[in-house]
């Protein structure tokens, strides 16, 4: 198939941007998205012109380094992530438009690739159980009930990747954040720490320059793993709770 | 040059605890004076730099991704063996220990792989204090399942990501620390080169991949926690920046590398499926569980699979190897489907792939269960293919899955570079000539957690507070080396683009050094590596400048060493004139074409030193077997 490529380039974030037009010819439709990208840059590369940069690595779906907004939609028509996109989801002759996560948190850093370290900056804050090598008791002594424990691996399959933000209107980074308060404060472990991890995971949000969440449920709708808009809840009533018996952080 | 093992005196199970009262220590107060480098954050390094840090140590992490989450770690599926004996069923730690050093072929060090297997159960204690949300059972206790090469249930799992959860909790870890100050942690920041000062290592190089700035810096120990170098053969399931540049500098700079022809190809991924492939994605092995692997009996039979009637099936693993069966090791597995397909009994469009068939587990379980158990993998499996294994068996072939030689260590996991170690697949020392699936986290975290925080001490204890300044000419000079490196890849300006060079690579040492491989077929493909160097250095085209994002350098730099390490595995696979694990030698088979292993002649770690144009030198280390008698393997 043939396509007919928008792509955004931007050599680096000091510079302005532009929407640049490419055609691709003969793409397999067993092709990846990002294996057409591929065949895109040989392409420019040939002809001495510089390559589109996107961030990918895994190729498999659980990394979280792929990120293309694709026709307006964070990693295309499906909830899945970009490199698990394939081009039989693509008709021949059909014009694509690609652009980077657009969040005033994630600046650019060339073309496709933003820079998403505000993600680590909240993990950072209490994204944690703060226990140190070595000083686990045996596993089986603390039980968990399959239930919480399934609930729990829900919101840790969170991959990072950042698509809930750039889903929101607001760039709001409500379900990234709540997916890992909801695993830690569901789990024994990490009870001790919920309130000052809700307090200070929320406060290095709003540092950041995330925005805040009005209930649209557009980033659950396309986060790639299915990471449920009632972690935001949930987080809600840890906050709140936090707050209302706080520890003052 | 003699290769000082450092295994301790004693019997077998106490060798690891003796030797953790003698290792010299450093006193609390005094951990705060020294600097650590850690490249590399995946479970390895992650967890090491973690565990130093909250010793006291200053940790300096490094990582080319944008973040520590993004390690390939992050992709391993099935999950992590450790001998909790939880299900009752005669697992014990001298059980993991037998079964890792049978499973490695008599090709691995009896001392480490016993102390990998006594740690294993503080791993899943550790990891399950992190939070980590392993799969339990309604009583509210962990779950385990079996795994290929076991015949107990030892293998611990979150869903069909067990490596996402271990390295996220890892990844907790370390950022608690990074909060602290202990660590600071660098992204987006590939090492390019070791700094040795007085013959040790003292710092790395390292480019800022945004902003192409080269800078050095400097430590009293260097821990290359950098993964495997399974993309050697371009198509491989690891993740596409994998690669064994920060390995492969710190061997041109002395270190030496261990097995290198000692590759293993996974069973059970997903088919090639065009030449524009960029990787190749594995399907987890605990599918083998439930799956049952068959071609057709005849030759050229085009039919559906669900039109083969199951009289014309060939479950080859099951006919050929009755007591495992679809469980067998990996080689074994991989080795049987290439024969399969090798006599035009192949499926699907290209002939290179067999079926792994769902159906009488559907029957005897329900579908219910099977969702349950490999929801995520089949609905991945779909997404790919366009295919659902529900209802037809899925397709599958071997692909390059993991590497077990690497960087030699000590038993300390020291390099023969005085203060650099190796930990993780980046070095050989675990699983001898095969890795038994669900053992690579388990090293990785081993290493990380409960080895090199105690190993280091020793080194470091004897070591002056000073610090040494990057400014040396030392660190200046490696600066500029690396700087020349870039300059002269940029200036070529020929032809030939990174990926089409790189292909070409894989293809060759796939077809030459990959699952079956020939004296005569590794000589000519020895010079065809030799040609390719000289092909890179001649006629490769990289645009764009070093002083910005250029992801096509990148490459570039990675690709250099993987080409130079292409030829130390070919003079590896020469060399070792026997059939073992990953390294099959098609003169060295059974009648009936099972590995001949030669222990009296091979029974030794081959550890290459690095001399100018790849005229590398051999160094041996010969293994000891007091507790185990090697015998051939049998799966039968």
């Amino acid at each position: 198939m043939n396509l007919n490529l928008h792509i955004w380039r931007q050599p680096n974030g000091q510079s302005a941007g532009r929407m640049v037009e490419y055609n691709v010819k003969d793409i397999s439709e067993e092709m990846s998205f990002l294996e057409m990208l591929d065949v895109l840059n040989e392409d420019l590369l040939r002809k001495g012109e510089d390559p589109v940069a996107f961030d990918h690595d895994c190729r498999e779906g659980i990394c979280g380094t792929c990120s293309l907004v694709i026709n307006g939609r964070p990693h295309g028509p499906y909830t899945t992530t970009t490199c698990q996109l394939h081009m039989r989801s693509f008709k021949d002759g059909e014009t694509v438009y690609i652009e980077p996560w657009r969040a005033k948190a994630f600046p650019l850093v060339k073309d496709l690739v933003v820079n998403r370290s505000a993600f680590d900056r909240i993990i950072q804050s209490g994204g944690y159980v703060s226990v140190n090598t070595g000083s686990a008791r045996d596993a089986n002594e603390t039980p968990i009930g399959k239930e919480i424990a399934d609930e729990a691996m829900n919101s840790a399959t969170c991959i990072g990747c950042g698509a809930c933000v750039a889903a929101c209107k607001n760039a709001s980074a409500m379900l990234f954040v709540s997916a890992k308060i909801s695993q830690l404060a569901m789990l024994p472990q990490g009870k001790p720490e919920r309130k000052r991890r809700a307090e200070a995971m929320v406060a290095q949000m709003d540092a950041e320059g995330f925005g805040a969440c009005t209930n649209t449920g557009a980033c659950a709708a396309e986060c790639p793993k299915s990471i449920s808009m009632s972690n935001i809840a949930m987080m809600n009533r840890e906050y709140t709770s936090a707050k209302l018996t706080s520890d003052a952080v | 040059m003699v290769l000082e093992s450092k295994i301790p005196e004693g019997p077998l199970a106490e060798k690891w605890s003796k030797h953790k009262f003698s290792l010299k220590l450093v006193n609390p107060a005094n951990k705060r004076k020294y600097d650590i480098i850690v490249v590399g954050t995946g479970l390895a390094g992650a967890s090491a730099a973690a565990s130093l840090a909250e010793l006291g140590y200053n940790v300096k992490a490094f990582t080319f991704h944008d973040s520590p989450r993004r390690a390939h770690s992050i992709a391993a599926q099935g999950g992590i063996n450790a001998a909790k004996n939880y299900q009752n069923d005669g697992d014990s730690v001298y059980r993991l220990f037998y079964d890792t050093i049978k499973g490695g072929d008599y090709r691995a060090r009896e001392a480490n792989v016993h102390r990998l297997a006594e740690v294993s159960v503080n791993i899943i204690d550790q990891c399950v204090a992190q939070g980590v949300p392993f799969a339990r059972e309604y009583g509210g206790l962990l779950a385990n399942r079996s795994f290929g090469g076991a015949q107990v249930s030892r293998t611990f799992y979150a869903r069909g990501q067990t490596g996402q959860q271990l390295l996220l909790g890892a990844y907790s870890a370390l950022s608690r620390q990074v909060a602290t100050g202990k660590v600071k942690m660098y992204t987006r920041s590939e090492m390019l080169d070791l700094v040795m000062v007085d013959g040790k290592a003292r710092g790395i190089v390292t480019r800022n991949l945004v902003t192409g700035q080269i800078e050095s810096h400097s430590a009293h120990a260097v821990l290359l926690c950098t993964g495997g170098y399974g993309n050697v053969f371009y198509l491989s399931t690891n993740a596409m920046y994998c690669n064994v540049t920060a390995a492969w500098r710190a061997h041109k700079k002395g270190a030496l590398f261990a097995n290198p022809c000692f590759t293993q190809i996974h069973p059970t991924c997903i088919p090639v499926s065009g030449d524009y492939q960029s990787k190749l994605t594995l399907m987890s092995e605990s599918l083998r569980n439930d799956g049952r692997v068959w071609v057709p009996l005849k030759v050229g039979d085009k039919r559906k699979p669900e039109d083969i009637p199951e009289a014309e099936r060939d479950y080859f693993l099951e006919r050929k190897y009755p007591a495992f069966g679809n469980l067998v090791p990996r080689d074994v597995a991989s080795r049987n489907a290439k024969y399969v397909c090798d006599e035009g009994r192949g499926v699907g469009s290209t002939g290179l792939a067999v079926y792994m068939d769902f159906a009488d587990a559907i029957k005897r379980d329900s579908l219910k269960v099977i969702e349950a158990r490999y929801g995520n993998l089949f609905e991945m499996y779909e997404k790919i293919t366009g295919e659902n294994p529900y209802n037809t068996p899925m397709k599958i072939y071997p692909a390059v899955h993991y590497t077990m030689g690497g960087l030699w260590v000590d038993y300390n996991l020291m390099t023969t570079i005085p203060g650099l170690y190796a930990l993780g697949e980046a070095n050989f020392s675990d699983h001898g000539a095969n890795r038994l699936g669900a053992s690579a986290l388990m090293q990785g975290l081993a290493d990380g957690y409960f080895v090199i925080p105690y190993t280091i001490g020793d080194y470091l204890a004897q070591m002056p507070y000073e610090k040494v300044s990057n400014d040396r000419a030392e660190f200046k000079d490696a600066e500029a080396k690396v700087k020349e490196t870039i300059n002269k890849i940029l200036s070529i300006k020929g032809t030939r683009t990174v990926d089409e060079l790189h292909r070409e690579l894989g293809l060759l040492i796939w077809d030459y050094c990959g699952m079956s491989r020939t004296k005569e077929g590794l000589t000519s493909a020895r010079e065809k590596v030799r040609a390719l160097r000289n092909e890179f250095w001649t006629n490769v085209k990289v645009v764009g400048t070093n002083e910005e994002f250029n992801q096509t350098l990148e490459k570039a730099l990675r690709l250099i060493d993987f080409i130079e390490l292409g030829e130390l595995m070919i003079l590896d696979a020469l060399d070792r004139n026997e059939s073992c694990g990953g390294h099959f030698r098609e003169e060295f088979q059974t009648p009936d074409g099972e590995a001949l292993r030669n222990d009296q002649e091979y029974a030794y770690v081959a550890a290459w030193e690095y001399e100018q144009n790849m005229h590398a030198v051999l160094h041996k280390e010969q293994l000891k077997f007091e507790n185990v008698t090697p015998s051939t393997r049998s799966y039968k």
